[in-house]
């Protein structure tokens, strides 16, 4: 059975409100799967549920990465497991440089006491932000602070190349992108696509994934996938709008 | 090490020891001491009640028990010598363990020939009497701490004596590290900075505890006077041993066009009081004040600031940054004071406290005293917790809680500690603050 990130049947809310309902989706290692829905059906709050956020109350379900439940456990032991997520806004942290961030979580993951080679980290965040045309005087900014949306979502893409995960969950990273970032940045997803990581792809625009193609397509309403499909299924979409989906969710 | 009996404790009159005997030569000196060893009889230790004293711990104030110690053994003096190496070249350095002057600095030829005279208080006194009656221990206390001042002036012996005349420009730091080594050590470091017209320079202040939970009192002096257009750069570290109670009381005074930057960070001592007092005496005089601050459990730091304009078009601008953990308190308390005169004055105060522990404390009493009509002056105080969202991304990327939580800290006093401008020192108060961190 081929490793994957197994999402089933959650059940999640914050305060009194449920947003995710009945909600199961499984990204094989490998693949890249797309996650579209109109704005406010709980994507992010998936994205951020899976990542270990402790503002939502799960009522009920398991999500399992590589087999093992990771629903309940910390943040960073979560993140430690292999699960990334791209956040559709990211958090700006004064005082604490991006070489430095990046650093950290690179050291969480080593044995304890183990020596960090900082000569060859350098030399990989630098070919990494090459990559992505990223200024090498970054690394010396702040984390986010400042940031042009754009910028914020390189920086994104940064840490998901440095960190190498085995699922990575990108919400919303082409919005606020100009046509080249798109580019810059879909090819750095692109370069990180193999056998051993899986994708989960959420966004709004078809544009994104006719750079990144994916291998299915998932229509998300009112907490819970109501449609899958090939990578066609984004075409459809944007030509029918939600509207289409709604009807179809009626007559059904 | 123990105090051999023989030894008077600081509540003895001083005239009775050896010390006057260390001054004999400087009648002057002597008296200055008479009068500190006179005042300090007169006043009462302070209490709470006093608004100058409020929410710092009072009942737990005591100077029994301490003693001025005897010079170290050779073996202490070599060990300190080599842990005072902190800055790779310095203009000079000196060192005092217990009080007791251990290197005097050697200054280069060229430094000498311009006239920088930088050495121990001790030689200062009998080289240059003039300038040092003119200066020593001048100033008003203002902030409250006139007890505790009055028995570093009876006690007065050691500490240093900078001075860079007209014009002189240092680029390399100077540096006085101040350790205590023996067990309920006395001790009294004095600085006294005189960086004449159109000077520049940078000085370094390190006060360590030998071991890290020395117990011992210290109370320092530190007079900064600066002449017209001179620029200067103070970095003060306290870092005495953990069982220490420390008291240090700052006044800097700022010439015509002068540029100070002063900063003052805190890490040592079961109890630390800073009074620190700005005047800007010459129109355009331009001073920054910072502090910084990482308390840990049973730690009280005790913040006392004053910012005085007395000229027209000066500008002041401070800002204090602590970090508490565990059972720690800070208090900080400012004053801005415009005199009628300083029109167009720039005054601004602000106080951060990031709250680390549930049983940390921080209080926060800013003022405003303005008696000119144009002039630009703000205020203002925050003490908040590490932000949810800022942890959570943190450790969304694999970071454990307490380090993204040291990290969180170390970005939020980053604002302050890249106003260190020599990175040596930047670097090392860097490291020391990492150190109590983990230690914490
Ligand atoms: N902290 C919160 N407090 C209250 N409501 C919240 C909170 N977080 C999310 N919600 C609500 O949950 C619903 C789902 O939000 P979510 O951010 O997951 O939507 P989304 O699908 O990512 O939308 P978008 O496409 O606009 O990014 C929204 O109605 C939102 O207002
Ligand atoms: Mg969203």
């Amino acid at each position: 059975m081929t490793p994957s990130l197994e999402i089933k049947n959650l059940n999640a809310s914050i305060g009194e409100r449920a947003i995710l309902k009945n909600f199961s989706l499984t990204i094989p290692r490998g693949e890249v799967h797309a996650i579209m829905g109109p704005n406010g059906t709980g994507k992010s709050t998936l994205a951020k549920i899976l990542a270990g956020h402790p503002d939502y109350t799960v009522q009920s379900g398991e999500v399992f990465l590589d087999g093992e439940q990771i629903l309940g456990l910390e943040p960073d032991v979560i993140a430690r497991q292999g699960l990334f997520l791209a956040f559709q806004y990211p958090s700006e942290i004064p005082g604490v440089t991006i070489a430095n961030f990046i650093r950290a979580a690179l050291v969480a993951r080593q044995a304890k006491g183990a020596p960090f080679d900082a000569k060859a980290y350098y030399a990989q965040l630098y070919a990494k932000m090459d990559e992505l045309k990223m200024d090498r005087k970054f690394t010396s900014r702040f984390v986010n602070e400042g940031f042009s949306g754009g910028e914020k979502k390189r920086c994104e893409i940064l840490q998901l190349a440095m960190l190498k995960p085995k699922y990575a969950v990108l919400d919303e990273t082409d919005s606020g992108l100009d046509i080249d970032a798109l580019r810059i940045v879909s090819e750095g997803v692109n370069r990180l696509r193999g056998p051993d990581t899986g994708f989960g792809v959420i966004t709004h625009y078809q544009r994104l994934l006719e750079y990144i193609v994916p291998d299915r397509v998932h229509i998300m309403w009112d907490g819970r996938i109501v449609h899958s499909g090939g990578k066609e299924l984004a075409l459809e979409l944007e030509a029918k709008g939600y509207d289409w989906v709604k009807q179809e969710l009626a007559t059904h | 090490m123990n105090t051999p009996t023989t030894t008077l404790g600081i509540l003895d009159a001083p005239a009775q020891t050896r010390e006057t005997q260390l001054f004999h030569s400087a009648d002057w000196f002597a008296h200055l001491r008479q009068q500190g060893w006179q005042r300090f009889q007169t006043l009462p230790m302070p209490t709470r009640e006093q608004e100058k004293w409020r929410f710092s711990d009072t009942r737990t104030l005591s100077l029994e028990g301490y003693a001025p110690a005897p010079a170290p053994s050779e073996a202490d003096v070599a060990k300190l010598l080599q842990r005072s190496q902190l800055i790779s070249h310095p203009a000079g350095l000196m060192v005092h363990i217990d009080g007791h002057c251990v290197l005097e600095p050697q200054l280069s030829p060229e430094l000498a020939k311009q006239g920088v005279i930088f050495e121990s208080l001790e030689k200062a006194v009998k080289h240059h009497p003039a300038l040092l009656k003119q200066h020593l221990l001048q100033h008003p206390v203002n902030l409250g701490g006139d007890k505790f001042q009055a028995l570093h002036q009876a006690w007065l012996r050691s500490g240093y004596f900078l001075y860079i005349p007209t014009g002189v420009h240092v680029a390399q730091p100077f540096v006085s590290v101040q350790w205590t080594l023996a067990e309920n050590s006395a001790v009294f470091p004095h600085a006294l900075v005189i960086a004449d017209d159109r000077a520049q320079g940078q000085v370094l202040d390190f006060h360590f505890g030998a071991q890290l939970d020395s117990r011992a009192l210290a109370i320092s002096c530190c007079d900064v006077h600066t002449g017209q257009e001179a620029k200067l750069e103070r970095l003060s570290v306290q870092g005495w041993g953990q069982q220490t109670q420390s008291f240090q009381v700052d006044n800097t005074c700022g010439g015509r066009g002068a540029k100070i930057v002063a900063i003052n960070a805190a890490l040592g001592a079961r109890r630390a009081r800073l009074e620190n007092t700005v005047r800007l005496e010459g129109p355009e005089a331009n001073v920054n004040l910072y502090g910084i601050t990482v308390a840990t459990d049973g730690q009280e730091y005790d913040q006392r600031t004053l910012q005085i304009h007395a000229a027209p078009h000066t500008k002041s601008d401070l800002l204090f940054k602590n970090a508490l953990l565990g059972k720690s308190r800070t208090i900080f308390s400012g004053l801005i004071k415009v005199e009628p005169d300083a029109q167009r004055t720039d005054a601004y105060q602000t106080n951060r406290n990031l709250i680390l522990s549930p049983e940390a404390e921080a209080d926060s009493l800013p003022g405003l005293e303005i008696e000119a009509n144009d002039v630009k002056c703000s205020h203002g105080a925050t003490t908040g917790q590490v932000s949810p969202e800022e942890l959570f991304y943190l450790q969304a990327r694999g970071i454990p809680l307490k380090v993204a939580q040291e990290l969180l800290t170390q970005g939020f006093l980053e604002e302050v500690l890249s106003k260190v401008s020599h990175p040596e020192a930047c670097d090392l108060l860097r490291t020391l603050m990492q150190e109590k961190f983990h230690r914490s």
